[in-house]
């Protein structure tokens, strides 16, 4: 696989920011001080008379954001995940939640693939947060070519959305040609009959790189992408769940109140008899390190999908 | 302003007044103290300052206000109702299921509420993003903001006014409450803010400090705030938590309680004298 194009989902998101911004003059872009790194950047360099500075004071921010959106304005407010959807959590919910505002948070750096910052800045927790708030739209894109079309459907939507990105370069597999995105719409990425790999951000393309070793195996997989960790397309989640019986999920994110959990809800107000395990961080915080082997340490892994899928 | 101006101002204050003690004595609950002694700037701004028509409530073009100290929601519905953007009548559901008067601001549920606030802290930094975007939309119109003097406790405020002036915000106004109480008790026994002026000013405001139920005093500030360029405008209004309700005025008690049936006789009586006395004038 040493011949697939890496992008981080934040190179994808500041370029996605740029490319709309030419389309849509009421977009505009909040930072609190790391322009750089959540890549914002690259929009304020074509665009600085549209991208506002807020300094290190991300809770200030997010208001400041719901108010511009109510003057018609369409802003992206942008942090690390731990501050965006965690320190400002409670400005997200009253100040853009309850009163609906048309504003999206950007959030980069989500989960343990951060590295070498470590556990304060890993953020883990940032679905079950924002999943908890009424109206509020979860996305998490799998790789550049989903990132760039989450950030266009974000802006076309109207109401609130929190769009998670990594910092980590990953594998690009889609096809940027015949991509089509729908928030709420979760994707069949290979079909199967024995077990179904239900995944989200970065862990999509692992979890196909599971599904090669389990056909290896004689185990038939079926992917499915989450990229809208909310709304979940519980269609889409129960079909697999009535077709294959068994489901393993797979989230950089803690395995209380994500992806994980959002899955086993619905499989289990179906009544349809159906297996699940979850792969995520075991309500444990992160450590510093570099990412690739951090993330195979805390079972983030194709390897150790294809395992819990396989024993399952 | 002339005599009758004020006499005008005093009775639909005075109106007001009694709009925040029907309204939290049908509610059994809600928020008198701060609300009465911010009734004044709500009837001057409503009715004197602010570029509002209650029959387009959307106007994008109008002037936004934001209780920031959004507990005090009773006195805004009241100056809102008095000026006629629903019906008076409706402030007797404060509080109650099905109603549009929620207990803190709800703007997609009430006409002419501009934010939802009530989270303290909040408000402060929403106005500064409204005056933000009209700013960069080219827009003339302006932003005020209203938040307690306990409020001010809150870390984001400073963040909020930090931002209002390094975008040099002259669009924006800040009104500060400073009616010495909150729910524990005094502030400077809760937490002495000390000089409120003097730290505006540090922040980059041009600021006033003024007698928050004296309307000329009001006009002034608002003159002034609307002729200071380049920097956002701050007000620290004194005021009297609790003013026109004499066993309300300057207690604590009175911060977060509804007046019984009784009480709610003798307060009614208070302000049915006063508005016989303006309008003997």
């Amino acid at each position: 696989m040493a011949d697939v194009k890496k992008m981080a989902t934040r190179d994808a998101y500041g370029a996605a920011l740029a490319e709309l911004g030419e389309e849509h003059e009421d977009l505009v872009v909040f930072e609190a001080d790391l322009a750089a790194a959540t890549k914002t950047g690259i929009f304020r360099k074509k665009f600085p008379e549209r991208h506002f500075e807020c300094g290190i004071a991300e809770g200030n921010m997010m208001a400041v954001a719901a108010g511009a959106s109510t003057m018609g304005l369409v802003p992206f407010a942008s942090s690390f995940a731990m501050f965006a959807a965690g320190r400002a959590f409670e400005q997200v919910r009253n100040s853009i939640g309850y009163p609906h505002m048309n504003v999206k948070i950007g959030a980069t750096h989500g989960g343990i693939s951060v590295g070498e910052d470590g556990a304060s800045h890993q953020c883990c927790e940032d679905f079950a947060l924002m999943r908890s708030i009424p109206g509020m739209v979860v996305l998490c894109p799998s790789d550049a070519v989903e990132a760039r079309a989450a950030v266009r459907a974000a802006y076309e939507y109207v109401g609130p959305v929190y769009l998670r990105f990594g910092r980590l370069a990953i594998p690009v597999f889609h096809d940027e040609n015949d991509f089509r995105f729908e928030i709420g719409k979760g994707e069949t990425l290979r079909d199967g009959k024995d077990v179904a790999v239900i995944a989200t951000g970065l862990m999509v393309y692992e979890a196909l790189e599971a599904a090669k070793a389990l056909e290896a195996q004689g185990v038939s997989a079926r992917v499915i992408n989450i990229c809208t960790v909310k709304p979940l397309d519980t269609e889409l989640v129960l079909k697999a769940a009535r077709e294959c019986g068994r489901i393993v999920t797979c989230e950089e994110h803690s395995i209380i109140g994500g992806l994980g959990e959002a899955v086993c809800a619905a499989v289990a107000e179906s009544g349809i008899p159906c297996k699940v395990k979850r792969v995520g961080v075991n309500d444990e915080f992160g450590h510093s390190g570099p990412a690739v082997p951090l993330l195979k340490q805390f079972g983030l892994s194709a390897e150790n999908i294809a395992k819990v899928a396989s024993e399952l | 302003m002339t005599q009758a101006e004020k006499r005008d101002l005093e009775i639909k204050a005075t109106r007001v007044r009694m709009g925040i003690i029907e309204g939290t004595h049908a509610a059994k609950a809600g928020h008198p103290g701060g609300s009465l002694s911010s009734a004044d700037l709500f009837t001057y701004l409503y009715f004197k300052e602010m570029n509002i028509d209650p029959q387009n409530p959307h106007d994008p073009d109008r002037d936004r206000f934001v209780l920031s100290k959004g507990h005090c929601a009773p006195g805004l519905y009241a100056a809102l109702a008095l000026r006629g953007f629903f019906p008076w009548e409706e402030l007797l559901t404060l509080r109650q299921i099905g109603s549009r008067l929620q207990g803190h601001p709800n703007m997609n549920m009430t006409p002419g509420v501009d934010m939802s606030t009530g989270s303290l802290g909040q408000g402060v930094s929403a106005a500064a993003g409204m005056a933000l975007a009209a700013k960069h939309l080219g827009k003339s119109c302006r932003v005020y903001t209203l938040l307690g003097d306990g409020e001010i406790e809150e870390g984001q405020v400073w963040e909020a006014l930090m931002l209002a002036a390094n975008y040099k915000l002259d669009n924006l106004a800040v009104v500060i409450d400073k009616n010495g109480l909150q729910i524990d008790g005094p502030t400077k026994d809760v937490m002495d803010s000390g000089d409120l002026a003097a730290k505006l000013r540090a922040f980059g405001f041009e600021v006033m400090e003024i007698n928050g139920h004296d309307y000329d005093e009001l006009e002034a500030a608002f003159k002034k705030a609307r002729e200071t360029k380049g920097r956002p405008f701050g007000i620290v209004m004194h005021t009297i938590k609790g003013l026109g309700v004499s066993y309300m005025t300057n207690s604590v008690e009175w911060h977060g309680k509804a007046p019984n049936d009784a009480e709610y006789e003798i307060a009614m009586n208070e302000l049915q004298a006063k508005l016989a006395e303006l309008e003997a004038k």
